[in-house]
């Protein structure tokens, strides 16, 4: 066999193994089967093997015969010749992808078993590993993703099953509304990436990261566009990364996502779903660096974000959101690394950062179970270490800095007020005047909305639920 | 002229007819959703067969086999083309799942008769290419919907303004643009009513209200059965397309791009599950127009496929609201319904229903929206960007849906909520078309693109048509 069709085949099934899973979980609860707890583990078990293992010899392949940038050609998703139209599917191992899929490989091999175990006999078993296995699908695509629409649907696939997993425990409100608010956040990254997308179709006639970034790997390539293109597709993949990573404004879903199970919690906004944002900017560096103002303002949000998550970090009570807010201080540092240009420092900040969260988040409830062993021992509470630098600031500062850790900046409060309530009242506002109009045309009293009937039964439960 | 192997639309169009007259025959409501599935599954069948056979032949349109109506009515009014074949039979499937899928408690409720005939005229509407033709058909359609609203007992008088309004208006814009009433070939009055016609029928902003209306009065299966074939759509197609200047079209481009982003917000604050669903149809519904009237080849591809992913996905979206409806009566969104255990496959459905609308990666609403987008940024980039915004917002309406029904305190029901095997069938029949066409969108894209360019050159023809009488005129005033 030759290299080329050994690099595809390699290449192929550490890409598509992810899909035969969600065949394997999600087509026999449609026709109302379904496997039991030990078969998805060991099946889960088995993809991540494969997975994991081909990811390895591709990279230890890479390393033996040196190519730095292997482009796997899937064909042409979409195509109509006659109009130069065509969305290409391409695969890319490169020294970015590469690590980031061993990395998605390792850490959901991980929490795959350690859920086995944690969700045990819980009711949403199976609708957990269909969301887990979308997420693996999505990660898996938006890392080795050669061209920006393959990117997009492991972005967007991503992002759906966060939501889902967010909400997991779905029978309290809490969950529900947190997922809601990450979904929401998450659908105006998708639009900002999707405009992105579509606008460097425009520009180069194709999304092939390789048309867009020149010939040289990365991350030594040189964007192909001006720099005003470049400053239009880079704000918009910027904004798509805020949202995504939650960086300043977008971080108030982020301690929110913390309401879904451990386990996805470690993997999704501790370790993996967290860096995509980070992985979208380290991917087109190239177009940053195109223009000081771009690099400018992507480290000024990492700044920005690493500052605001340091404070709000400070102050939580709970070891969840202590990490969340832990996660993004990282996230924000790197960011900062990306906009400065050290890509192969910010891509290892980025490997440790996530191991080591992983491990932290997967800890943290026996963790708390040792601190009451350590604090019945001693029997009082453990010592705490007041840094040097708080003593050095005036009470009223600390004070202030203390209201405003613990509200947050009021980053949720400012955005709701500018954009959501507004937004709200105008449409609730033409819903009553549509109402009204179709009242006196049709000669009703009001309309039937106004008296939603709901079945006996089911209406008296409604009903006594929401009083 | 070109004939398939057999009469399959006239059998297609045939088969509601037939089950009507049989129903004549017997009194029990059961035997009623019997027949009409029967027909429907048969009509259905025989769309199927027009589209496979069309396929094989590889020509723009063809005729039936021993045409009957052709000698009577002329050439244009039994025809299957690129454009219309998938529309007749995914419109027969949706016909033929929804009677399929109305549960036994609610056939008493279901005027399944009145439905047959509503399949009728809109299979009829579609096959037809003659301008007078789809005016009639589409003035018939209005009469099951009106019966229906009448057998309950609700005010017709909103929806049967708007109706009116629009046949009236189309049919003035036909008269003086086909009998030059208006004795100027330059006028503009025939198209802009022509226009005018097409919006109120779209639901396009300020003449929308009727639909929401609609689906409060009549049961769901009806009226999504009397909005998801996108009859607007299609006479923008058939009437104004080859007529209009470039000015009309960017007016409906415009107005349906408004009422797109609106509608998406719209959907956004109603606490009525069905209000929620048309203003998410018309949303969608309006891009179709939006890319019709870019008239750019791929925008024009973009709007069709978005056609069928409407079609297929919106329909799904509204089986799968309807199925729990006729669960647990009408569904409020003021507060979170705890359905999910009850129900799981249709919580599923309605999800991949929903994320098939927004266009979500490997559903089949994604070729057509990119598409769609790609197309419109060519001409005006703002519009590009407006489609994508009115997508973000409509995913958001979704998925604010799905939680608040099938997310809360679990309900605990004395009886089995869970989905019925006919039911079943319709999921997995319509789950496997959103995916298979998300996953292989080359081909649809392919036959859609065809379609276009077909379009395309016939509103070139008609350019080239109305600009020599017009020269001709010129002439004649010089002289």
């Amino acid at each position: 066999m030759e290299l080329e069709q050994f690099y595809k085949v390699i290449g192929i099934i550490s890409g598509g193994v992810p899909l035969l899973l969600l065949i394997a979980v999600g087509i026999p609860p449609i026709f109302g089967a379904k496997l039991s707890e030990k078969s998805t583990a060991t099946t889960v078990y088995w993809t991540v093997v494969i997975g994991l293992l081909t990811s390895l010899i591709m990279l230890a392949t890479m390393l033996i015969t040196g190519d730095r940038h292997v482009p796997i050609e899937l064909g042409n998703w979409i195509s109509i010749p006659e109009q130069h139209f065509q969305f290409h599917l391409k695969f890319v191992f490169d020294r970015l992808s590469v690590p980031f899929v061993i990395l998605t490989y390792l850490l959901c091999g991980i929490v795959g078993a350690f859920t086995s175990r944690y969700l045990h006999r819980e009711p949403g078993f199976n609708r957990f590993y269909i969301s887990y296995v979308l997420f693996m699908i999505g990660m898996i695509f938006a890392s080795l993703a050669g061209t920006i629409e393959v990117l997009f649907f492991g972005w967007e696939l991503v992002g759906l099953s966060s939501a889902l997993l967010i909400a997991f425990f779905h029978e309290r409100r809490n969950p529900v509304r947190s997922g809601f608010l990450a979904w929401c956040v998450y659908r105006i990254a998708d639009a900002a990436f999707l405009v992105a997308a579509i606008t460097m179709h425009h520009l180069t006639g194709a999304g092939d990261f390789d048309v867009l970034m020149g010939s040289g790997t990365w991350p030594e390539g040189q964007a192909l566009i001006t720099e005003n293109q470049a400053i239009i597709v880079g704000s918009l993949l910027i904004v798509a990364a805020a949202g995504k990573s939650a960086l300043v404004p977008f971080s108030g879903w982020l301690p929110r996502a913390m309401e879904g199970p451990t386990s996805s919690s470690a993997i999704f906004y501790g370790a993996l779903s967290v860096h995509l944002g980070a992985f979208l900017l380290l991917r087109i560096s190239p177009i940053l660096h195109q223009s000081y103002w771009l690099s400018g303002t992507v480290i000024a949000l990492g700044l920005l974000t690493a500052i605001y998550a340091t404070l709000a970090g400070k102050v939580q009570a709970d070891i969840k959101t202590s990490l969340a807010f832990a996660s993004l201080t990282q996230v924000g540092i790197i960011v900062v690394e990306i906009g400065l240009g050290l890509s192969y420092i910010a891509l290892i900040h980025i490997l440790g950062h996530a191991a080591l969260r992983t491990l932290q988040l997967l800890r943290a409830p026996t963790l708390l179970h040792d601190y009451h062993v350590l604090e019945n021992a001693v029997d009082g509470q453990l010592p705490t270490n007041n840094s040097w630098f708080s003593g050095l600031l005036p009470g009223a500062i600390k004070k202030r800095t203390y209201r405003l850790a613990t509200d947050r900046a009021h980053l949720d409060e400012i955005l709701d007020r500018i954009f959501v309530r507004p937004f709200l009242y105008c449409f609730s506002t033409f819903s009553r005047w549509e109402k009204s109009w179709m009242a006196l045309l049709s000669g009703d009293d009001r309309t039937k909305s106004d008296v939603t009937t709901i079945q006996d039964e089911f209406g008296e439960d409604v009903r006594s639920r929401n009083d | 002229m070109i004939e398939l192997h057999l009469p399959w639309i006239e059998l297609a169009l045939l088969s509601p007819l037939v089950g009507i007259a049989v129903s004549f025959a017997f009194r029990s409501v059961e035997l009623y959703r019997i027949i009409a599935v029967c027909a429907s599954l048969f009509s259905f069948v025989f769309a199927f067969g027009a589209w496979e056979d069309f396929n094989t032949l590889k020509v723009f349109e063809a005729h039936d086999k021993w045409d009957l109506i052709s000698p009577f009515l002329g050439s244009n009014f039994v025809v299957v083309d690129e454009l219309n074949a998938p529309l007749l039979m995914f419109t027969a499937l949706m016909y033929f799942l929804t009677a399929l899928a109305t549960l036994k408690t609610k056939v008493r409720r279901f005027p399944f008769r009145l439905n047959l005939i509503s399949q009728f005229t809109v299979l009829a509407a579609l096959a037809c290419r003659e301008n007078w033709g789809i005016v009639i058909l589409l003035a018939l359609q209005v009469i099951p919907a009106y019966a229906e609203l009448k057998s309950r007992q609700r005010s017709s008088r909103g929806f049967l303004i708007h109706m009116l309004l629009f046949l009236g208006v189309l049919t003035s814009g036909l008269l003086l643009y086909e009998f030059n009433l208006t004795r100027n070939t330059q006028s503009i009055t025939p198209v802009i009513l022509i226009t005018l016609a097409i919006l109120i029928r779209s639901g396009c902003i300020p003449f929308h209200c009727w639909l929401p209306d609609l689906f409060e009065k009549a049961t769901l299966g009806s009226s999504l059965l009397f909005v998801s074939p996108l009859l607007g759509a299609y006479a923008a197609v058939r009437i104004l397309l080859p007529i209009a200047p470039d000015w009309a079209l960017r007016t409906v481009a415009l107005v349906s791009l408004v009422t797109s982003v609106y509608s998406a917000g719209m959907a956004l604050v109603q606490t009525d599950a069905r209000r929620f669903f048309c203003y998410l149809f018309l949303s969608n519904s309006s891009l179709v127009l939006v890319g019709l009237e870019v008239a750019t080849p791929i925008g024009l591809t973009g709007a069709l496929c978005t056609w069928l992913a409407v079609l297929i996905s919106i329909f799904g979206f509204g089986l799968t609201l309807r199925a729990v409806e006729s669960r647990v009566g009408t569904l409020s969104l003021k507060g979170y319904q705890g359905l999910y255990d009850q129900m799981p496959l249709l919580a599923s459905f309605f999800l991949l229903t929903g994320l098939a609308i927004v266009g979500f990666p490997g559903t089949i609403g994604f070729a057509g929206v990119e598409l769609l987008v790609e197309g419109a940024v060519e001409i005006y980039p703002l519009v590009g960007a407006a489609v994508v915004v009115a997508a973000a917002v409509n995913g958001i309406a979704i998925l604010r849906a799905y939680f608040l029904i099938f997310t809360g305190t679990r309900y605990e029901s004395s009886c089995c909520m869970k989905a019925r095997a006919p039911e079943k069938i319709a999921v997995v029949c319509l789950s496997f078309l959103i995916l298979v066409g998300g996953i292989f969108p080359n081909s649809s894209v392919r036959s859609r693109y065809h379609a276009a360019k077909e379009i395309m050159s016939r509103r070139k023809l008609d350019d080239q048509t109305n600009a020599q009488p017009s020269h001709t005129n010129r002439s004649g005033d010089s002289k």
